[in-house]
C-alpha cells in the first residue's frame, strides 16, 4: 500500500514537474527542426527558456487605452493550460485529476483562454489586433466540433467520458475502433496545427501582421505579460499533443518504460510537426475553413464507423 | 402559502401606491416588490430545500371542478426567476425609468400586475387557472412592450408581439380541449401510459409544442422576440428574455412530467429543434449592429441549449435510462435559471449602456470600460457565463447537458444524441464569437463617438441589481454543490424518478469547485506575477508603428464578425448596401450591411402582405350602399331557405 501511494506521489510529481517545465521545449525543437531542414543553424533548442528568462526582468509597456482586461489574457491563457494540463494523460498512467466529464472542462478551459485573449486584443483597440482576434474566432468555430467529435468517437469506443479512460483506452490497434481511430487523429492532427498556430493555417515566424492570427492578437504585449502569452502557448502545444499521443502509443508492463514512451514520442512529435511546418506552405486564409472542414468530417466519418 | 399569497399579493400592488404618490413611488414599488420577493423566494427554499409541497382549491368553479393553485418543487423552482428578476428590475427602473418618463406609473403598475400573473402561473394546476393566468401575463407584457408607444417601431413590435401570443393562446386552447376530453377533468393530471404513442397524443403534443414554442421563441416560431425585446425598456426586456419566455418551457417540463412513456420521436424533435434554435440564434445573433436585439437573439440560442437539455432528458425517459433522464432535465431546467440569471443581468446592463449612450448601435459605442467600471465588470460577467465558460453557471448547466448527451451516447445508437453535442459544441464556439463583439466593441478600445466618449456610469439603483445578478452568477458557479437538494427534488417531481442517486453518484458537482478554486489561484500567482512593478503606461497602441491609431481605424463590430457572418451566409442572407468602387480617386462612400430576420422579414412580412392584397380583392362587394347590403341578406336567407327545404 505505501508503495503504491509513494508511485502515485512519485508519479503526480512527475506529472506535474512534465507539464511545468517541459512545454517551452517543443517550440524550440520545432524550430531547430526547421532550421535543420532549411540549412541553417538555427536557435538552440532552450531558446524559448532563456528568452522567458530575459522576459521576466523586462519592463513591460502598456498602451494608455488598455484595461485590466489587457492582463487578463496572458493570465487566462496559463492558468487554464495549467488546470488542463491537469485533467491530461501523459501516456498510459493516469492524470493527477480525474473524473467522468473531465474531457467537457477540459474543452472549455481552452475556450476560456480564447475567450480572454480576444478580449485582451480588442482592449487595444488596433485594427491589427481586432483582426487577429476576428480570425481567431472564427477558425475556432470549426475546430471546436472538430475535437468534440474526436471525443464523442471515444467515449463511444472506450465507455467513459474522462480523458484519463478515453485516451488510455488499450487496444485499439487490434479492434474494429482502428479506422475510426485513424480518421480521429488525423482531424486532431488538423485541430493541433490549427489551435498551436502552425503552418499550414498560420506562420508564428512571418514578418507580415496582415497574414497572421494567433500571433497578431499579442503585438502590443511586453515583457511579464508577454512571457506568460509565450509559456501559455508552449503549454498548449504540450497539453494538446497528449490528446494525440495518449491512444497512440502502446502500452507496456512498466509505468517507468511508459513515461521514458511518452517522453521520446512527444519528442518525435514536435520533430513531426517541424517537418510538416517545413515541407508545407502556408494557406491563403480563405482556403483555412476548408482545411478545418476536412478534420470536422474526418471526426464526424469516424464516429458513423463507429456506430455501425 | 401564506408567503406565496403575501409575494403575490406585494407584486399586484406594488404600483398602487405610486398612482396616488406625487413622487417617491417607484421606491414604494421597489420596496414591495423586494419584499414580496424575499417572502416568495422563503416559500420556494421551503419547497425546494424543506420538501413542502401545498395544494390550494380556489374559491370558483370553472368548468365543472375547482381551480387549483399547487406549489411543488417545478413551480417553486420556476418562481426564483420571475421574483429575482422583477425584484431587481423594479429596484433598477427606479433610476432607469424614473417619474420624469411619460408612463412611468402605468408602467410600474403593470410591472408588479405581470409579476403577480407570473407567480400565479408557474403554480397554476388546472387548465383554466393556467389560460387565466397565461393571457394575463401575455397582455400586460404586450401593454409593458409599448410602454414607449410614440415610437413606429415599438407599436409595430407590440402588434407582432400580440398576434404571436395568441396564436400560441388558441393552439393552447384546442390542446387543453383534447386534453380535458381525454382525462375528463381540467385539472392536471398525468396521462395513462400509452396515450402517447395514440393520434390523439400526437395531436395534444403537437399542439402543446406549437403553443409553448410559440412563447419560448424556438425557432422559427421565433419572429416576434427580438422587435419585443428591443423596442421594450431595458427591465422590461430584462424580464421578458429572463422570465417570460421559460413560461414556455414550464409548460412543456409540466406536459412531460404527465406522459409516462413518451415516444422516441418526442425527446428526438425536441433536440432537434433545440439544435436549430441554438445554432440560428447564435449565429443571427452575429450578425446585429443593435445590442437589445443581439441579446434577444442569444435568448433563442438559450432556449435552444435548454430544449437539448430537456430533448435528450425524454429520449432518456423513453429509452428508460434514469441517468440519461435526470442528466438532461436536470441540465436543461438548471440552464432555466441560470440564463434567467446571465441574461436578466445583460439587459440590465445593455439598458445602463443605453442610457449613457443615448443609442443601441454598437458601431458607435467603445472604451465604455473606463466610464463605466461596474456595467462594464458585469457586462463581463454576464457574457462568461452565457458563453459557458468555467467557472460560472452556465458551464455548469451545459456540462450537465454534454453529460446527458455522451452518456445517452454511450447507451445507445440513437443519432439524436450526436446531434446535441456537435450542436453545443457550435454553439458554445459562436456564442463566444459573438460575445467577444459584444463586449470588444461596447467596452474596450477607443470610443468611436462622442457620446461614447462622454458617457457616464449609471446611478447606485441601477448598478446594486447588476452586481446582485453577477454575484449570483459567480456563487452558482463556483459551488453548484448547493444546488443539489433542490436539483433532485426538481427533477424527481418533473421526470417521476429518483434524481439523487443519478446526480450524486454520477457528477462531481463538487470536484467542479476545487477545478475552479485551482483555476482562480493559478490565475492569482500569474496576475501577481506579471503585474508590473514598474511600467509604461503613457504610451499609445503600438499598432506595428502606424502611430495614434484613430477610432476610426478600429476593427468595428461588423468586421469583427464579418468572417463568420459571410461563412454562414446560406443561412443568414445578409443584405450589402454599397456602389462598387470603379474609378481612380474615388468620392466618399458609404457601406452598410444587415442581417434581417429570416421568418419575420423574409416569409412573415411579405406573405402577410400578400394575404391582404388577396382579401382587398373582396372590396369590390363592399360599394357603402345600404341598399345592396340588404340584398346581400336577402340573398343569403334565400340560399339557407332553399338549402333546409333541399
Amino acid at each position: 500500500m505505501s508503495e503504491s501511494l509513494l508511485f502515485r506521489i512519485i508519479h503526480i510529481a512527475l506529472h506535474l514537474l512534465t507539464a511545468l517545465l517541459l512545454g517551452p521545449l517543443i517550440p524550440g525543437l520545432i524550430n531547430k527542426v526547421k532550421a535543420l531542414v532549411a540549412g541553417r543553424c538555427g536557435p538552440p533548442v532552450l531558446q524559448l527558456y532563456y528568452d522567458l528568462g530575459k522576459l521576466a526582468r523586462k519592463q513591460a509597456v502598456f498602451s494608455r487605452t488598455t484595461t485590466w482586461i489587457f492582463l487578463a489574457g496572458p493570465v487566462a491563457t496559463v492558468a487554464a493550460g495549467l488546470v488542463a494540463a491537469l485533467l491530461v494523460p501523459f501516456g498510459h498512467s493516469p492524470a493527477p485529476i480525474h473524473f467522468q466529464g473531465d474531457v467537457i472542462l477540459f474543452a472549455y478551459l481552452f475556450g476560456l483562454a480564447r475567450f480572454l485573449t480576444v478580449l485582451s486584443a480588442l482592449d487595444t483597440g488596433s485594427s491589427f489586433e481586432g483582426m487577429g482576434a476576428a480570425r481567431e474566432v472564427t477558425f475556432s468555430a470549426l475546430a471546436e466540433p472538430a475535437l468534440f467529435l474526436g471525443f464523442a468517437a471515444l467515449a463511444k469506443s472506450s465507455g467513459s467520458l474522462s480523458l484519463s479512460a478515453m485516451l488510455a483506452s488499450p487496444g485499439f490497434a487490434i479492434s474494429r475502433a482502428t479506422g475510426p481511430f485513424i480518421l480521429v487523429l488525423a482531424g486532431w492532427m488538423i485541430v493541433y496545427l490549427a489551435e498551436n498556430a502552425r503552418i499550414p493555417v498560420d506562420d508564428p515566424n512571418t514578418h507580415l501582421e496582415l497574414t497572421m492570427i494567433h500571433e497578431v492578437m499579442v503585438l502590443d504585449h511586453s515583457g511579464r505579460p508577454l512571457a506568460l502569452v509565450l509559456y501559455g502557448a508552449s503549454l498548449k502545444l504540450l497539453v494538446l499533443a497528449a490528446l494525440i499521443l495518449g491512444p497512440l502509443l502502446p502500452r507496456t508492463d512498466n509505468p517507468w518504460l511508459d513515461w521514458a514512451a511518452y517522453f521520446l514520442a512527444l519528442g518525435l512529435f514536435a520533430v513531426i510537426v517541424g517537418v510538416i511546418e517545413s515541407i508545407t506552405a502556408r494557406f491563403r486564409m480563405n482556403q483555412v475553413p476548408q482545411f478545418l472542414m476536412a478534420s470536422v468530417l474526418a471526426t464526424a466519418f469516424a464516429f458513423l464507423l463507429l456506430l455501425v | 402559502m401564506i408567503l406565496f399569497g403575501l409575494a403575490v399579493l406585494l407584486a399586484a400592488l406594488s404600483g398602487v401606491p405610486g398612482l396616488l404618490l406625487r413622487k417617491r413611488g417607484g421606491e414604494v414599488a421597489a420596496v414591495m416588490l423586494s419584499l414580496g420577493a424575499v417572502f416568495g423566494l422563503a416559500a420556494c427554499g421551503w419547497t425546494l430545500y424543506g420538501g413542502a409541497v401545498w395544494t390550494q382549491g380556489l374559491p370558483f368553479t370553472p368548468l365543472g371542478s375547482p381551480g387549483l393553485l399547487r406549489f411543488d418543487p417545478i413551480a417553486a423552482f420556476f418562481l426564483i426567476p420571475v421574483l429575482l428578476l422583477s425584484a431587481c428590475g423594479s429596484v433598477y427602473g427606479v433610476a432607469y425609468f424614473g417619474d420624469s418618463h411619460e408612463g412611468a406609473r402605468g408602467l410600474r403598475l403593470l410591472y408588479g400586475l405581470t409579476t403577480a400573473f407570473l407567480a400565479l402561473l408557474v403554480a397554476a394546476a388546472h387548465a383554466v387557472t393556467f389560460m387565466l393566468a397565461w393571457e394575463g401575463m401575455a397582455i400586460t407584457a404586450f401593454l409593458l412592450v409599448i410602454t414607449e408607444d410614440r415610437d413606429p417601431e415599438t407599436q409595430r413590435a407590440g402588434w407582432i408581439y400580440l398576434i404571436a401570443t395568441h396564436t400560441g393562446t388558441l393552439c393552447l386552447f384546442a390542446a387543453f380541449s383534447i386534453m380535458a376530453s381525454t382525462l375528463g377533468s381540467f385539472a392536471f393530471t398525468g396521462f395513462s401510459s400509452g396515450f402517447a404513442s395514440t393520434g390523439r397524443g400526437t395531436l395534444t403534443f403537437v399542439l402543446f409544442l406549437l403553443g409553448f414554442g410559440i412563447k419560448a421563441g424556438i425557432f422559427p416560431f421565433h419572429f416576434w422576440l427580438p422587435p419585443a425585446h428591443a423596442a421594450a425598456p431595458s427591465h422590461v426586456s430584462s424580464i421578458m428574455s429572463g422570465v417570460f419566455l421559460k413560461m414556455g418551457i414550464l409548460g412543456l417540463i409540466r406536459l412531460l412530467s404527465w406522459i409516462p412513456d413518451p415516444p422516441l420521436w418526442w425527446g428526438g424533435l425536441l433536440v432537434v429543434l433545440g439544435a436549430i434554435s441554438g445554432i440560428l440564434g447564435v449565429a443571427f445573433a452575429l450578425g446585429q449592429h443593435d445590442l437589445k436585439r443581439l441579446l434577444a437573439y442569444h435568448s433563442i440560442e438559450n432556449i435552444g441549449i435548454i430544449l437539448l437539455g430537456l430533448g435528450i432528458g425524454t429520449l432518456g425517459k423513453s429509452i428508460g435510462s434514469v441517468s440519461v433522464q435526470v442528466l438532461g432535465y436536470a441540465g436543461g431546467l438548471l440552464h432555466v435559471l441560470n440564463h434567467g440569471l446571465f441574461k436578466g443581468l445583460l439587459f440590465l446592463n445593455a439598458g445602463s449602456v443605453i442610457r449613457g449612450m443615448g443609442t443601441r448601435n454598437l458601431e458607435q459605442m467603445g472604451g465604455l470600460s473606463n466610464a463605466m467600471p461596474v456595467t462594464a465588470g458585469t457586462f463581463l460577467i454576464g457574457a462568461w457565463a452565457i458563453c459557458g465558460l468555467p467557472p460560472l453557471n452556465g458551464f455548469v448547466s451545459e456540462w450537465l447537458i454534454y453529460l446527458a448527451a455522451f452518456q445517452g451516447l454511450a447507451l445507445s445508437r440513437l443519432p439524436w444524441t450526436v446531434i446535441a453535442l456537435s450542436a453545443l459544441a457550435i454553439i458554445g464556439a459562436l456564442a463566444l464569437a459573438c460575445f467577444a463583439k459584444a463586449y470588444g466593441t461596447v467596452f474596450l478600445g477607443q470610443p468611436r463617438s462622442a457620446e461614447a466618449a462622454t458617457a457616464q456610469e449609471s446611478p447606485r439603483a441601477m448598478r446594486g441589481p447588476m452586481v446582485l445578478l453577477a454575484g449570483l452568477c459567480i456563487v452558482l458557479g463556483l459551488a453548484p454543490v448547493l444546488l443539489i437538494p433542490a436539483l433532485d427534488r426538481l427533477v424527481s417531481s418533473a421526470s417521476g424518478v429518483q434524481a439523487l442517486p443519478s446526480l450524486a453518484g454520477f457528477v462531481h458537482l463538487g470536484l467542479l469547485s476545487t477545478m475552479a478554486a485551482l483555476l482562480l489561484g493559478l490565475a492569482f500567482l500569474c496576475w501577481r506575477w506579471a503585474r508590473p512593478a514598474s511600467a509604461r503606461k503613457d504610451v499609445p497602441t503600438w499598432d506595428c508603428g502606424y502611430l495614434a491609431a484613430s477610432p476610426r481605424m478600429q476593427y468595428s463590430a461588423s468586421s469583427f464578425a464579418d468572417g463568420l457572418v459571410s461563412g454562414l451566409r446560406f443561412v443568414l442572407w445578409p443584405q450589402l448596401h454599397f456602389r462598387r468602387i470603379a474609378a481612380f480617386f474615388p468620392s466618399a462612400r458609404r457601406f452598410h450591411s444587415h442581417v434581417p430576420d429570416p421568418v419575420l422579414d423574409r416569409v412573415g412580412a411579405p406573405g402577410l402582405d400578400l394575404v391582404a392584397r388577396g382579401f382587398a380583392l373582396l372590396r369590390v362587394l363592399q360599394s357603402g350602399q345600404l341598399p345592396l347590403y340588404l340584398l346581400y341578406i336577402l340573398i343569403t336567407l334565400l340560399t339557407l331557405l332553399i338549402w333546409m327545404v333541399a
